[in-house]
């Protein structure tokens, strides 16, 4: 409750341009929140709003239950780690993390002790002195945290911060900054392209498109049942196979497809004749032959190995192959390019959303 | 009286524009719905704001504006004591300009040659020190900007600042040392035997066209080596591969791009040139008229200072269309001549 | 010979040519400072003295002078620096339609001549002193800083807006953002950000100042400056006191230039100290140095 994220059915605009249209959640104080979703969907343009530096042209936006609007952002109780994490390169390395407190008047002595206590926090214990461009990369984001943290922010902000950074590097500060979060209790809301990134770090995770949120959850429910076909392709790998509603019984729905009848959980209660897609991930689809509704024969493609799984590319009814992921100890042979496989699948496991308008 | 009213004019115009800019720019604000806007004040706050305010405003204003138009509004004054400005001897008139052109400020059978002489001969000569100048300044402009290695430019850089720095009197003084009579080349002449007597290079002016060469040999060479800088090396490695000759290279690759630098170039040193002070007043002989000099003495040996202020407005005329030509001609803008 | 060995010769010519155009009268002014004779003479060289330099020291015209032009410069940058930095400030942030006559209005000093800077300001001063009775600013001193800095501030304009247009605006929200207020965030970001630009545009106004002659032989009055008091020897006549001078100048000038160099030599060396030490740290980084440190 004290420092809950609200966005009241928020709207932002410039010019003839929306950048997002009817945002509406509410973060739990204490939550890693993720925004996931391409360049440009507005996931940026929503942290900007709730750091202060953008007003919503419609809606509100709440901290804590306090209505935002025209609290510029040095007053709002928010801290924004920037994309190019935008350190000061003439202040030292202490210098900048203390700043947050300078400019609140906190006296020396004090100032000097909770820099201390950060800098122990990111492992740079003796570097206050340093100058920024002294700094890694990786270094120079763990100050950006620490200069963040000082302030004691109800919220803490994150622009896209690891996409700079190399893949190990990157890997080893996804779990820091989540070690960092729990530590501190606070408010992560953090923005990503990266659906790895937001699987791992998040609580909860919405996934946007186009300035729309079009679906808020935990990443288990992101990933087991997608609301929308976006979600569905965007998060994980997954396997769109277009048709048509034949029936719909017990949550369950049979679709006409080019692969023939294939059946899968009905979430949106679909009914005949409606145009849909059936969604299968690549890690659910199995060789061989299976239930009557939940098999189809395909040619492969290609075969890429990739140690401790293949993949196996079929050709699909549309542009895009199906993707199925066998594991080393497949108890099916790997068939050969050029055959054609038999391919089964649970339908509990397979999800039907409605078609793309 | 409509001097007073001209004159409130003048005081409110500049603060008028400024007025309806503001309100432009608020209105355009308000309309435009973008998110992230802010005021004038909300952006920088309210002391650094008035600070911008008051700064800005006071140097547009009362710095460069009003003076201007002050002084353009007395130069269609009459010359009268202090005490009857504002009075009803006070009124305008075009009697300044003229004096300028008839010699007199109210017959018009004859033309004020030796003002209107010392005009056009300031202009065609700065015209013509404007070139020399920039003959001069082109080749090692160039060498410097696309030939020479990094450090030999900046052991240039360094020999061509020095001398910048000495004060443009000492310099004059310097020529005055060279070319009086008793001066260095004429006692070199003499010595070798070249002439019986010393030549009276001061007094043919030769002394004052030197010095106004060298003067602003710098104002010329800056904006240049800058343009010429920033010309791309792989041009005219290419247009040399296609077979130009050299001077096809400058007149149509090089020249072409350093546009600006040139126009900067000429621009400043005529102006400077036109508007010389010192260097006419020490160089030049008893018979030559540079314009600026007759300015400054309509002030301080005519003591007729809305005379003077006709004079300074021509002067300012000048350059003003000179500039205006320089931008049509060469196709720069005002901001690609200011470096 | 081959073209290009005519051309490196042609080259090499010029040059000499040039620069010696260009340090020749200073060399003659030089020598005259040494000579002996009563008036500047070069040549022939009567005699080696350096009287002229202790001369200097008693002139008290020329020394008030120098003391003058010392205070007015002191003046033109407590006054240009800031405004130039104003005006770039304002440059960045105008309404768009106003720009372009923003620009003309505040760039068109440097492109108008000395002598009308003078003039103008002499007689708006004149007339705003008689309207208003306030006597006082009808000053030599306050005239002259004034018209001085009118196209002076345009100069330390065009540095600032240089310098700004490198500048990070990120940085100026991540301070925001951390709680500074707008004058917090002016002080301890913009203004350390832009002291290179603030340094060079005070030594540039001072400069500027020192030497200017056609906006200060109006704007004086009836005081003097160091360049009104040479202007009027140098017409009148004069010992070679004033070629001393010229000495001391260009001798002041090379020291200031090789101190720039040699400080300018001292910064690079220290930038590429820090690369260095940045280098190892990324080298270090990729190892997984970085985990065993956050244990």
């Amino acid at each position: 409750m004290s420092a809950d994220v609200e966005l009241d059915r928020v709207t932002i605009r410039f010019g003839p341009f929306t950048a997002v249209r009817g945002a509406t959640l509410r973060i739990q104080d204490g939550e890693f929140f993720s925004f996931l979703g391409p360049s440009g969907c507005g996931k940026t343009t929503i942290l900007r709003t709730i750091s202060g530096f953008l007003e919503p042209s419609e809606g509100t936006v709440r901290i804590g239950g306090r209505d935002m609007r025209g609290i510029g952002p040095n007053r709002r109780p928010t801290a924004l780690i920037f994309q190019n994490l935008a350190l000061f390169p003439l202040m030292s390395v202490a210098e900048n993390i203390g700043y947050g407190l300078r400019v609140r008047g906190v006296p020396a002595a004090e100032r000097k002790r909770k820099v201390d206590a950060l800098l122990n926090l990111i492992a740079l214990a003796d570097q206050g002195g340093k100058r920024i461009n002294e700094l890694s990369g990786g270094q120079k984001q763990r100050v950006a945290i620490a200069r963040a943290l000082a302030v004691e922010p109800d919220v803490l902000l994150l622009d896209e911060p690891l996409s700079a950074l190399d893949l190990k590097l990157r890997q080893h500060m996804r779990n820091e900054l989540r070690a960092i979060q729990r530590r501190v209790h606070t408010t992560f809301i953090y923005i990503t392209h990266d659906q790895g990134e937001a699987l791992t770090m998040s609580d909860r995770i919405a996934v946007m498109n186009a300035g729309v949120i079009e679906q808020v959850g935990d990443g288990r429910t992101v990933y087991d049942n997608p609301a929308t076909p976006f979600v569905a392709s965007f998060v994980g790998e997954n396997n769109p196979i277009p048709g048509q509603v034949a029936g719909a019984a017990n949550g369950m729905a049979v679709l006409e497809t080019p692969l023939g009848r294939l059946a899968g959980r009905n979430p949106g209660g679909l009914s005949a004749g409606q145009a849909a897609t059936v969604f299968v991930r690549p890690e659910a689809l199995r060789l061989g032959e299976g239930a009557a509704e939940a098999t189809f024969r395909a040619t492969v493609r290609a075969i890429a190995f990739e140690g401790n799984l293949s993949h196996v590319y079929l050709k699909g009814p549309a542009e895009k192959d199906i993707v199925l992921t066998v594991g080393r100890d497949a108890s099916s042979r790997v068939p050969q390019q050029g055959e054609t496989a038999s391919v089964h699948f649970d339908t509990r496991a397979a999800v039907v959303l409605a078609a793309r308008p | 009286m409509i001097e007073s009213l001209v004159k409130g004019l003048l005081i409110a115009a500049p603060f008028a524009v400024v007025a309806v800019f503001w309100i432009m720019a608020v209105r355009e604000r308000r309309l435009a719905g973008n998110p992230g806007a802010r005021g004038f004040f909300q952006h920088n706050g309210v002391p650094i704001g008035i600070f911008l305010l008051l700064a800005v405003g006071f140097w547009a204003v009362v710095m460069i504006v009003l003076p201007q138009l002050y002084m353009v509004d007395y130069s269609f004054h009459p010359k009268l004591p202090p005490k009857d400005y504002g009075g009803p001897k006070d009124h305008y008139t075009l009697e300044n300009y003229h004096y300028f052109i008839f010699g007199s400020t109210t017959e018009r059978d004859a033309l004020n040659t030796t003002h209107l002489r010392a005009f056009f001969l300031t202009i065609v000569c700065s015209i013509v020190v404007t070139f020399v100048n920039f003959c001069i300044c082109y080749p090692l402009a160039y060498y410097m900007a696309q030939a020479a290695p990094a450090s030999r430019v900046r052991l240039l850089m360094l020999l061509l600042i020095v001398p910048f720095w000495v004060n443009e009197i000492l310099r004059a003084f310097a020529f005055r040392i060279i070319f009086g009579t008793s001066g260095i080349l004429n006692n070199v002449l003499m010595a070798l035997g070249v002439v019986a007597e010393p030549i009276d290079f001061l007094g043919l002016d030769v002394g004052l066209y030197t010095g106004l060469s060298y003067a602003y040999l710098l104002m010329m060479m800056f904006p240049l080596y800058n343009a010429i800088e920033s010309l791309d090396r792989n041009q005219i490695e290419a247009a040399r591969d296609l077979g130009a000759p050299w001077w096809h290279i400058h007149l149509n690759v090089v020249m072409p791009h350093a546009k600006p630098g040139i126009a900067s170039g000429c621009t400043m040193v005529f102006m400077l040139s036109a508007g010389a002070l010192a260097a006419p007043q020490i160089l030049g002989g008893p018979s030559s008229l540079w314009f600026t000099p007759i300015v400054y003495d309509r002030f301080y040996q005519a003591f007729n200072w809305p005379q003077g202020s006709a004079y300074a407005f021509i002067l300012l005329l000048t350059c003003v269309l000179f500039v205006m030509a320089v931008m049509r001609v060469f196709k720069v803008s005002l901001g690609e001549i200011t470096r | 010979m081959t073209s290009r060995a005519v051309f490196r010769a042609m080259l090499g010519f010029y040059m000499v040519l040039f620069f010696g155009f260009l340090f020749g009268p200073l060399v003659v002014m030089g020598a005259t400072a040494f000579n002996t004779p009563n008036y500047p003479q070069a040549w022939p060289f009567e005699g080696f003295t350096l009287h002229w330099f202790a001369d200097l020291a008693d002139d008290r015209d020329l020394m008030d002078g120098i003391w003058n032009s010392l205070v007015i410069g002191l003046g033109v940058v407590a006054l240009a620096v800031p405004v130039g930095l104003a005006g770039a400030i304002v440059m960045t942030q105008i309404y768009w339609r106003a720009r372009g006559l923003y620009y003309l209005v505040v760039v068109s000093p440097v492109l108008t001549p000395g002598i009308i800077l003078g003039i103008s300001t002499v007689i708006f001063w004149k007339d705003v002193t008689t309207a208003t009775g306030v006597k006082a600013l009808y000053d030599g001193f306050f005239m002259t800083i004034l018209g001085q800095s009118t196209f002076i501030s345009a100069y330390c304009m065009l540095i600032f807006l240089s310098r700004l247009q490198r500048f990070d605006r990120a940085q100026e929200e991540a301070a925001l953002d951390l709680g500074a207020t707008q004058s917090q965030v002016f002080w301890h970001v913009l203004i350390p950000f832009l002291r290179p630009a603030v340094l060079s545009a005070a030594l540039l106004a001072f400069l500027a100042s020192f030497e200017n002659y056609n906006t200060t032989t109006f704007a004086i009055l009836s005081d003097t400056t160091l360049t009104t008091v040479l202007a009027g020897r140098v017409r009148q006549g004069t010992t070679p006191a004033i070629s001393a001078l010229a000495v001391i100048i260009i001798l002041v000038t090379l020291a200031g230039a090789i101190a720039y160099e040699v400080l300018r030599r001292r910064e690079a060396r220290r930038e590429a100290a820090a690369a260095a030490a940045r280098q190892a740290e990324e080298n270090l980084e990729g190892g997984g140095r970085v985990a065993a440190a956050t244990a």
